[in-house]
């Protein structure tokens, strides 16, 4: 493969700030959420190329970290989305703003 | 093998894009999940076969699956739509999306200054990996272990129902005023 290997850690920089427009601009939580695990991958990704690139198997134990870490997250995230449906009956995050129970 | 990582690559952004922009959120979910198997291509590509297996299986199957039933539970049909339509002018999205691509116009800077290094195709195996997480980073994956009871307990507490009692006084305190 004569692939540079900057071109895949340009890959990972592209999905990575995709990602973080996505965060940024959108209000629905759901979207904002999905937006998080595109980053996430996106520095998983970062890992496995430069593990590729040294030839070692240091990046994809990473990833398998990033891949737990992912998992964790969604679960308490998706919890949390549910409470915030059945307090406010919407999904918008702006509605949320008050901390008042 | 060069042009399948150039093909991967061009689906995963374009994917990646659709979902961003989208705004059913199960088409979105779709696309998410097409960008997610295309990066599995790239991970096979770059010798990490053990690493795309784990992609597939667990964020294309599992977290999305847990995102499909989240979405299924809410239905929150066309009422969402709606107002995502009035969220998305350009006076909402300019802000954040120029301050992003300032952000990756560094990154390029920094990526594209050294000289190239090509990416050597060495196959690592699943053996070498596991053999690695279990004597280098055995603490990482204990944390790691801890890290998901905390996930899991979180989410069972977040996730249940606010208990209705009827006798009065098992009832929650008002707070005093």
């Amino acid at each position: 493969m004569t692939i540079p290997m900057e071109y895949g850690l340009l890959l990972a920089a592209i999905l990575f700030c995709i990602g973080l427009a996505g965060v940024l601009v959108r209000r629905d939580v759901i979207f904002m959420l999905m937006s998080v695990e595109v980053m996430l991958n996106a520095a998983g990704l970062a890992f496995i190329v430069g593990g590729a690139a040294r030839g070692s198997a240091d990046g994809q134990v990473m990833f398998i970290f990033i891949l737990a870490m992912a998992a964790a997250e969604v679960s308490v995230g998706l919890a949390l989305i549910i409470q915030l449906y059945q307090k406010f009956k919407t999904l918008d995050a702006d509605s949320a703003s008050q901390l008042n129970g | 093998m060069n042009i399948l990582f150039y093909i991967a690559a061009l689906i995963a952004i374009m994917a990646t894009i659709r979902m961003v922009t989208g705004i059913n959120a199960v088409h979105s979910l779709l696309y998410l999940i097409v960008s997610l198997l295309s990066v599995s291509v790239i991970f096979f590509l770059l010798g990490a076969p053990f690493i795309a297996a784990l992609e597939v299986i667990i964020y294309a199957g599992a977290i999305m699956v847990l995102f499909v039933f989240v979405i299924m539970m809410l239905n929150t049909g066309s009422s969402g739509v709606k107002k995502e339509h009035e969220l998305l002018k350009p006076s909402t999205w300019i802000g954040p999306g120029i301050t992003s691509a300032i952000l990756f116009g560094e990154m390029l800077y920094v990526l594209m200054h050294p000289a190239a290094h090509p990416m050597t195709r060495t196959e690592i195996q699943p053996a070498a990996v596991g053999a690695l997480l279990f004597s280098k980073y055995i603490l990482i994956v204990e944390l790691a272990a801890f890290l998901l009871a905390a996930g899991v307990i979180g989410a069972y507490h977040l996730g249940q129902k606010e208990k209705v009692s009827h006798h009065r006084y098992l009832k929650n305190e008002e707070p005093a005023t």
